[in-house]
């Protein structure tokens, strides 16, 4: 196979990671935005995300696609309960202070994970696709006369992943929708630009802060149920994406919509074509150097306006 | 007794029970406490930073894994005798702890926190990466003939015990003088109003790449003793556990006392011995006890101590 059909599949896998990563970020990007808390523990939430869909897909028999339409309503429906729980019996209590509740919620990423551990075990286990058609890709080739289209080998994608994509645009414009278009949005935002007058302005800051914490939690539980077709679920496969979804939500710009979007095309797509001619593990130290280096140099990140 | 008399003794008390403690402690315990040492060791250099300056940092197992490799690395490649290879790791962690201040201290708060704990992931994958020297994950042992220093065979368990000792000993001391020196006075004066020490004329960002120095050289070391004293190095000291490893122990033990950290060490050191015993989940425990902490004891224990009853605890 020449670099071209390379080029091509490493593009498509990084979209799906970037599908999967925007919603996380933007998890996170919320959160931070709007509490001012650094979420150590959503990848966690990705995670039982993931684990909570095997759970529910292998208590519904029948077709596939029924467990996994289930678990798609289900399992956010759960972690956001879960994190609410979270932001009411630990994050409140101390006040939502920067330091203490990074302390927090690294004891939190422990207590859940070990609990899966515990529970689910340390294997991990597949959930079937509702629907995975294998779509190749055709590619050009100079054959006598000019141009030609040829079927390489090995180059191609599944209607799953696609669908995959397609769901994270149309969660991605809910959330947009969500921010600009309604009045939930409208106090989200407001208890960002300035907590004390919105307390002010009567507006109830700790159910604002509760229901973004458990919007956050089950944006990433969404993004775990998505691709537990794709990846099996396991309970340290939160720890990758928090790194990446931490890399983008810097880069993006702290509290920044666009920008996190933005950064997760970027961040998905190279490091699917990274991986495709480096080891993953150079391509994340490089990853995890440019994220330290873009916050020492230009702290509000590539497109924000507010240093962390 | 002066409140100066009265720390001494009771810091001089703990070493001297420590050393008594050697002649009655069955194998096992006597082994354990040897490793706890150590660890207090790393924990006293993580407490000079964020007990003192207030700067929490989130990559500590660099520093610690620095100390450890710079010292393994060259025994096992090159072939250096014990003592100039505990040089090595020392001079390797004060290397890496100025290259890291100098960068990580240009942000703050929050931003500070992230930029160590991608710094320690950085290393944590280049000691993966670089597996054709380090053995990766898998780690490798360091010989007994190569852990003889002065004379001493350090994998005896009596040698072990005193070295581990001394160690500690030089550590806690250390500490001690450096929070009664002016020097520790100004961090502790920048953790509690950073504006206001910089109106009053302070260096302090030379204060603070100073405290980073210091706690990552410690570190280093506590990290190079380590890998002497129990014969292995591999790439798990340098993952993200065991930069909350010391966190954990320094909020438990009480952040900015001196005799905190190895309260705090010995305590979780035995709950996680213990709770290992009863599942494999034995992180929990920690991340159960990191909640509780934050929760209810912010100063940890010897903190409340200090509250409560002994005011003058250093």
């Amino acid at each position: 196979m020449e670099l071209g059909p390379y080029l091509i599949l490493g593009f498509l896998e990084g979209l799906v990671t970037a599908a999967v990563l925007s919603l996380m970020a933007v998890g996170l990007s919320l959160v931070f935005g709007v509490m001012r808390v650094v979420n150590v523990a959503h990848g966690e939430f990705f995670m039982i995300g993931a684990v909570l869909a095997w759970q529910i897909a292998s208590m519904i028999g029948g077709h596939p696609a029924l467990g996994f339409l289930a678990a798609l309503i289900f399992a956010p429906l759960l972690v956001a309960v879960l994190a609410m729980a979270a932001d009411q019996l630990v994050l409140k209590r101390i006040a939502y202070d920067p330091e203490r509740t990074i302390v927090a919620t690294i004891g939190l990423l422990y207590i859940i994970q070990q609990t899966v551990l515990m529970t689910y075990g340390p294997d991990a286990r597949p959930v079937e696709a509702p629907f995975n058609e294998r779509l190749s890709i055709p590619f050009v080739e100079w054959a006598d006369g000019g141009l030609a289209l040829y079927w390489p080998w090995g180059l191609g994608t599944t209607s799953y992943k696609l669908a995959v994509i397609g769901a994270a645009i149309i969660l991605l414009a809910a959330i947009w929708a969500l921010m600009t278009r309604t009045r939930f949005g409208l106090l989200m935002r407001a208890t960002q630009l300035d907590r004390e007058t919105a307390q002010a302005f009567a507006i109830p800051v700790n159910r604002v802060y509760a229901l973004v914490f458990g919007l956050g939690a089950g944006l990433a539980a969404l993004g775990g149920v998505l691709i537990v077709p794709i990846q099996q679920a396991h309970y340290l496969m939160g720890h990758d994406p928090l790194l990446l979804s931490f890399i983008v939500v810097i880069i993006g710009g702290l509290g920044s919509l666009p920008g996190t979007v933005v950064a997760a095309l970027l961040i998905g797509v190279s490091d699917g074509i990274i991986s495709v001619f480096f080891t993953p593990t150079l391509a994340k130290i490089i990853a995890t150097l440019g994220v330290a280096f873009v916050l020492i140099f230009r702290p509000q990140g590539l497109f924000g306006k507010r240093a962390l | 007794m002066t409140v100066r008399q009265k720390s001494w003794a009771l810091h001089i008390g703990l070493l001297a029970a420590l050393f008594l403690l050697q002649f009655i402690l069955p194998t096992y315990h006597h082994g354990s406490l040897a490793r706890v040492m150590v660890l207090a060791c790393y924990a006293m250099g993580y407490n000079i930073l964020f007990g003192y300056v207030g700067l929490l940092s989130l990559g500590h197992a660099l520093f610690f894994a620095t100390g450890m490799y710079g010292m393994g690395l060259v025994i096992q490649h090159l072939g250096w005798p014990a003592g100039p290879a505990l040089l090595a790791g020392l001079a390797a962690g004060f290397g890496m702890a100025l290259t890291v201040g100098i960068l990580a201290l240009r942000t703050s708060g929050v931003a500070f926190m992230i930029v160590t704990l991608m710094f320690a992931q950085a290393g944590y994958l280049a000691a993966l990466y670089f597996g054709d020297y380090t053995r990766g994950d898998e780690g490798f042992v360091i010989q007994q003939a190569d852990r003889v220093l002065a004379g001493f065979d350090l994998s005896d368990p009596t040698n072990r015990y005193f070295a581990a000792l001394l160690l500690f000993g030089m550590c806690l001391v250390l500490t001690l003088k450096l929070v009664e020196a002016r020097f520790g006075q100004v961090l502790v004066a920048i953790r509690e109003n950073e504006e206001r020490t910089r109106m009053l004329g302070y260096d302090v960002h030379r204060h603070k790449l100073a405290a980073v120095v210091a706690s990552g050289t410690t570190a280093a070391f506590a990290g190079a003793a380590y890998g002497l004293l129990f014969g292995y190095a591999g790439a798990t000291f340098a993952s993200v556990q065991y930069s909350i490893f010391p966190l954990l122990w320094v909020l438990l033990g009480g952040a900015g006392t001196v005799i905190g950290p190895f309260i705090g060490t010995l305590f979780m050191f035995y709950l996680i011995d213990l709770s290992s015993g009863i599942t494999s989940a034995y992180m929990l425990i920690a991340g159960v006890v990191l909640v509780l902490l934050t929760l209810f004891a912010p100063q940890g224990l010897a903190g409340e101590l200090r509250r409560r009853r002994v005011p003058w605890l250093p």
